[in-house]
């Protein structure tokens, strides 16, 4: 059987468009410019199939078929080109199928684009698709959003724990510092625990500086086997590990709604096929739209003891110079939310800090970094593992 | 207009009717698609407790009524937990483990070409 250890797939090339309300510009075309960046001199016709990750397209952006769409504009002539669904887990599982047909030998070039296109529809229009990631016979008709589930689970894990919505602050206020430095990102300015505080409310307890932006923009990687990554001659960034877990797609149904399990499943199969331990992940980026979902990612993912991540955060820990940097590129918070771009995003954002060109947010002597993307509340979780070598 | 989609729903909907297992008495809300016939028709009594609400102020389509509304998760006093809004309620009055009650009202219009769309909600119980 091949696998990403025995057959290593490596990060060759990477882009994203600035985040931003792109009024101008089509998805293809958002998706072009992060294509040929990523591309570089790499002659287009050399790729054997593009990944293309995007959840609301179809739904919104009224195209399916994006990636055939994206493959003819970029003269990617020679591609398969597939398009992938799975929410906001879209990107992560976009990559784990890219990596895993190199590991597969089927090609050794392939490029993942994820592409987002949220500004053509007002906000209810995008919220009702949203919603559709989770149940929509049994959440969805009852009026649910993805934010007012996460504030159920953040009023009841202040219950539960006996923490309070300003806990959580710590998690908008370092994507936003760090959001400063990243001169691609939506929000480019610092905000505080007053601020955060002051907020209107959206969907009590979450207020509008613990919501995440939802904006335009699209982000390309290139993967490579090894030969080839040794042709190009480019640092060597590797997939150490990819890894891929559903839970129940109701959060009603869940033994425990604050657990999300297919996130810690899929953290400890990425870290085993890794062969690492929790400790030697350095720099992390996780799905954020809200405190709240830091919060429950970094306990699932084995980084903060159940009920202690948001006290972790506000002492530190999640800062560039802490024990687990997080969101280091501004998240979905101020980088802006790309929904199933998340994950293409996170993997540039990523290889930038391992090739030590995070600019003010970039974690010293960064090696080893992790990501994690979930569709809707964990119902779709991808970790991917990344290494400098 | 979906009518199918929202007439194979009501007697979870109208009822809330989930199954019970004939052999282990295990009861599930929703009704699951798995055609398992030791699954039989349940009806739930419609009471239970809060486990979790928001006051949900940027509604999705279909759901803007003008008014913000709760949303909740409700654990069933037999066991299950489920997702429905809590209607005759304040938020300043709603809280975690507040007991609830089932009743009937309009989820949603689906607009002059579909379904106006009944199921169930949730109100606080009368206080004894």
């Amino acid at each position: 059987m091949s696998n990403l250890s025995t057959n290593a797939v490596y990060i060759v090339g990477h882009a994203a468009t600035p985040v931003a309300e792109h009024w101008e510009r089509t998805a293809v075309s958002l998706a072009h410019e992060a294509l040929a960046a990523a591309l570089g001199p790499i002659d287009p016709s050399r790729i054997g199939a593009l990944y293309t990750a995007s959840a609301l397209t179809p739904l919104i952006g009224g195209q399916s078929q994006i990636a055939p769409a994206v493959a003819q504009v970029g003269g990617l002539v020679n591609a398969e080109a597939v398009s992938i669904e799975g929410g906001g887990a879209a990107g992560g599982v976009a990559i784990r199928q890219a990596a895993l047909a190199i590991a597969a030998g089927v090609y050794d070039l392939v490029v993942v684009l994820g592409v987002e296109k949220v500004s053509d529809v007002l906000d209810p229009t995008r919220d009702a698709a949203l919603a559709l990631m989770g149940d929509p016979d049994f959440e969805a008709v009852h009026g649910t959003t993805p934010t007012a589930q996460w504030a159920m689970l953040m009023r009841r894990y202040m219950h539960e724990y006996g923490c309070t919505a300003d806990d959580f602050a710590a998690f908008p206020v370092n994507a936003h510092a760090n959001g400063a430095a990243n001169p691609g990102a939506l929000y480019r300015f610092p905000i505080t625990v007053e601020k955060v505080r002051a907020g209107s409310p959206i969907a009590d307890p979450l207020g509008l500086l613990d919501c995440s932006t939802t904006a335009d923009g699209a982000a390309a990687i290139v993967l490579a086997s090894a030969s080839v990554a040794a042709e190009l001659g480019a640092p060597l960034i590797r997939i150490a590990a990819t890894a891929h877990a559903a839970d129940r797609v109701a959060l009603h149904a869940r033994q425990n709604p604050l657990w999300l399990a297919a996130a810690a499943r899929s953290a400890q199969q990425a870290l085993a096929a890794a062969r690492l331990s929790i400790a030697d992940i350095q720099v992390l980026d996780v799905m954020d739209p809200h405190g709240i979902a830091a919060a429950l990612a970094l306990e699932a993912i084995g980084l903060a003891e159940r009920g202690s991540a948001p006290a972790a955060a506000r002492e530190g820990s999640i800062r560039p110079n802490g024990a687990t940097p997080l969101a280091t590129a501004g998240g979905c918070k101020a980088r802006g939310d790309l929904i199933g771009a998340h994950g293409v995003y996170q993997a540039v954002e990523l290889t930038r800090q391992l090739r030590g060109q995070a600019g003010a947010a970039q974690v010293k002597g960064a090696r080893v970094a992790l990501a994690q993307t979930l569709g809707g509340i964990g119902v779709t979780a991808v970790t991917t593992i990344l290494v400098a070598e | 207009m979906n009518l199918a989609k929202h007439w194979r729903q009501r007697a979870a909907r109208y009822r809330l009717e989930g199954q019970r297992h004939t052999q282990s008495g295990a009861l599930r809300f929703p009704p699951a698609d798995d055609q398992d016939a030791a699954w039989q028709p349940y009806r739930f009594s419609g009471r239970g407790t809060v486990y979790s609400f928001s006051l949900v102020r940027q509604p999705p389509d279909g759901y803007d009524t003008g008014d913000p509304y709760l949303l909740a998760l409700i654990k069933l006093e037999e066991g299950p937990m489920i997702t429905a809004q809590i209607t005759d309620c304040s938020i300043d009055e709603a809280s975690i483990d507040m007991p609830v009650e089932m009743v009937t009202r309009k989820l949603t219009d689906l607009g002059p070409e579909g379904l106006i769309v009944y199921g169930y909600k949730f109100r606080p119980l009368p206080q004894l």
